[in-house]
């Protein structure tokens, strides 16, 4: 299949060579740029992991890289007190709130895509209006209530119990996410005698689940980032934090053990990180769904 | 015959439909529509938390907005933040954005460590940053020493503490470079093309076919950052408490702001009024502001044809 115009390995025209180095130049100029833009994202994980790995004395200097190794810190972290229990914390409120977060907003937002119905464009903007609105806003009476009346601050229960009515993000990414399935296959599943709920459980759900696993993986998130709720609710009782919330306690109470400080970050961040890793394609699509019209 | 089955179905139809939506009717009305009159009732009254409210009319409005020696900066901080690290983060984020696209070695692994940051726990990336950027032996004045740039105190000094937070809050732009790489990856080829054959320069390229073609998702991102940036807690509170050495935990009155109010938002002047002063009433008052400010943000976001709830519709 060789031809007269093929070029010739080594005897490239001027244009051509010309072309092909600006080409190498402009990758090389791209790539810097982006090696450059990596470093600003990366170093500050780098530098927290190598100070966390630091001696007590050496912490307190400038030194960038450790001079001896001190894995033993992260066994120190955990040694801490209250550093177990808040890692408990931690997993029950996400796990929790995961959990009742993503069973209570399917079905509203199942109804939100899918069904036809008066006040169906007023909900969604409510719904939208309660996504944008800060916590700190409610947050007088919805203290006194769970404080006086409910008589449980100082547990996480005011924090969980809520996930159990949807929460607005969750409905709202959900809803964009089942917008992009067709009506056809709901209809057809209603044509075949299938109820509303019948159809949701076994024609939308399995269609649905990047969906599904994309709130899952933000409310986790949220939850394990969560540090308002638990220091509203939780703070008087030390049993009751949180990571988020014990975290920065941590370095109150270690002063100037930056060495500890930091693997206890490290310890806050693992997880997040870890999950990322294993399902980031889940991740990016929720971001581009909530981000653009859908 | 046909009437009462209509009727029936339709009946059924709305009662379905509000069996599906009632997990969050009752979340609605609860966490939303109930408190935020009672938000509106307490900004009205004086009250402790102890004693029973009592009636005070406008009271803690015209003390919020005339008396309140911390009010108004919390308000210039936001705006700041609103101006300064949306700006950053928007040109930071489309910068990044850009530039993935174009990269075409090790795409995945770029746009991994690019977004990496954004997933950071706020409270932990925040404690990283304060120790990044602590004065004493700090990696970043270690470095601007080193090269002979004076280095600011950050987030110790008032002046530096909200460009502190603004880096920070750049490093983890990684959501918004997601939201750009798409809408980039959206603009027609052709349009490139025909710019070039008609010798457009790079920059001619970007102001007259990219700019263009994603200024809805730049709009989309201004307005959102700004929603973000009035609602901005987490961050300037553990930097301000932490750097200002201040014990966490249990029983501790601690005035958010530091240094010296530079750090202060609205969402923090809420806590600080409610949960350290016990002043109900004009932390009521704060909040309705800071409710007022976000939902007017939000309205602008819908407004749109296009923008949040473009679809399905």
């Amino acid at each position: 299949m060789t031809t007269a115009t093929a070029p010739v390995p080594g005897v490239a025209s001027p244009a051509a060579r010309r072309a092909r180095r600006k080409a190498l130049l402009h990758w090389i100029a791209v790539h810097s740029l982006g090696i450059a833009a990596a470093l600003f994202f990366v170093l500050p994980f780098v530098f927290v992991f190598l100070t966390s790995l630091m001696s007590d004395d050496q912490a307190l200097t400038r030194d960038l890289t450790p001079n001896s190794w001190h894995w033993d810190n992260y066994v120190r972290v955990f040694h801490t007190d209250g550093f177990l229990t808040w890692w408990r914390n931690s997993l029950l409120y996400a796990g929790a709130g995961t959990a009742l977060v993503v069973v209570s907003s399917v079905p509203v937002a199942y109804a939100l895509a899918k069904f036809r119905f008066r006040g169906r464009h007023l909900s969604l903007l409510l719904v939208i209006a309660m996504m944008m609105l800060p916590p700190q806003v409610v947050i007088i009476p919805m203290y006194l209530f769970w404080a006086q009346q409910m008589d449980l601050s100082g547990t996480l229960w005011p924090l969980i119990i809520p996930m159990a009515f949807g929460d607005a993000f969750a409905i709202f990414l959900l809803r964009q996410f089942l917008l992009t399935i067709p009506n056809e296959y709901v209809e057809a599943a209603r044509i075949d005698g299938c109820g509303e709920f019948r159809t949701l459980i076994r024609v939308v759900l399995p269609m649905a689940k990047p969906g599904i696993a994309a709130v899952a993986l933000f409310q986790f998130f949220s939850c394990w980032n969560d540090y308002f709720g638990p220091q509203i609710y939780a703070s008087e009782n030390a049993a009751a934090w949180t990571l988020s919330y014990g975290l920065e306690s941590f370095k109150g109470a270690h002063h100037t053990d930056w060495n500890l400080t930091m693997a206890a970050t490290v310890l806050v961040m693992a997880p997040v990180i870890l999950v990322f890793f294993f399902a980031q394609k889940a991740f990016v699509e929720g971001v581009t769904l909530t981000g653009v019209k859908g | 015959m046909t009437t009462y089955t209509l009727r029936s179905k339709r009946r059924r139809d709305a009662l379905r439909t509000a069996l599906f939506m009632s997990p969050w009717l009752v979340g609605f009305g609860f966490f939303f529509a109930y408190p935020l009159v009672s938000t509106l009732y307490f900004s009205f009254m004086r009250y402790d938390g102890l004693n029973p409210p009592t009636w005070r009319g406008l009271e803690n409005w015209t003390y919020v907005f005339s008396d309140m020696p911390k009010f108004w900066p919390a308000m210039q901080n936001t705006l700041w933040l609103a101006v300064v690290m949306v700006t950053c983060r928007v040109v930071f984020g489309l910068g990044v954005g850009m530039l993935i696209t174009k990269i075409k070695t090790g795409t995945g692994i770029f746009r991994t460590l690019f977004y990496l940051p954004y997933l950071a726990p706020p409270v932990a990336a925040t404690l990283a940053f304060v120790f990044l950027l602590n004065p004493g032996t700090g990696p970043v004045n270690s470095f601007l020493e080193a090269v002979g740039i004076p280095a600011p105190s950050w987030f110790n000094d008032a002046a530096w503490a909200k460009p502190a937070l603004t880096v920070l809050a750049v490093w983890g732009i990684g959501d918004l470079m997601v939201i750009f790489m798409a809408a980039l990856l959206d603009v027609p080829k052709e349009q490139y093309e025909a710019a070039e054959l008609d010798g457009a320069s790079p920059w001619q390229r970007f102001r007259y076919v990219t700019l263009p073609n994603i200024s809805p998702i730049v709009l989309f991102a201004v307005v959102t950052g700004i929603i973000g940036a009035m609602q901005y807690y987490t961050q300037p509170i553990v930097a301000s408490k932490v750097a200002s050495g201040v014990m966490g935990g249990s029983g501790v009155v601690f005035q958010p702001g530091y240094p010296d109010d530079s750090t202060l938002t609205l969402p923090q002047l809420i806590y600080s009024l409610g949960f350290s002063q016990f002043n109900y009433g004009a932390a009521c008052v704060v909040a309705l502001v800071l409710f007022a400010l976000s939902m007017a943000f939000t309205a602008l976001l819908m407004r749109r044809r296009g923008g949040l709830i473009g679809s399905g519709d």
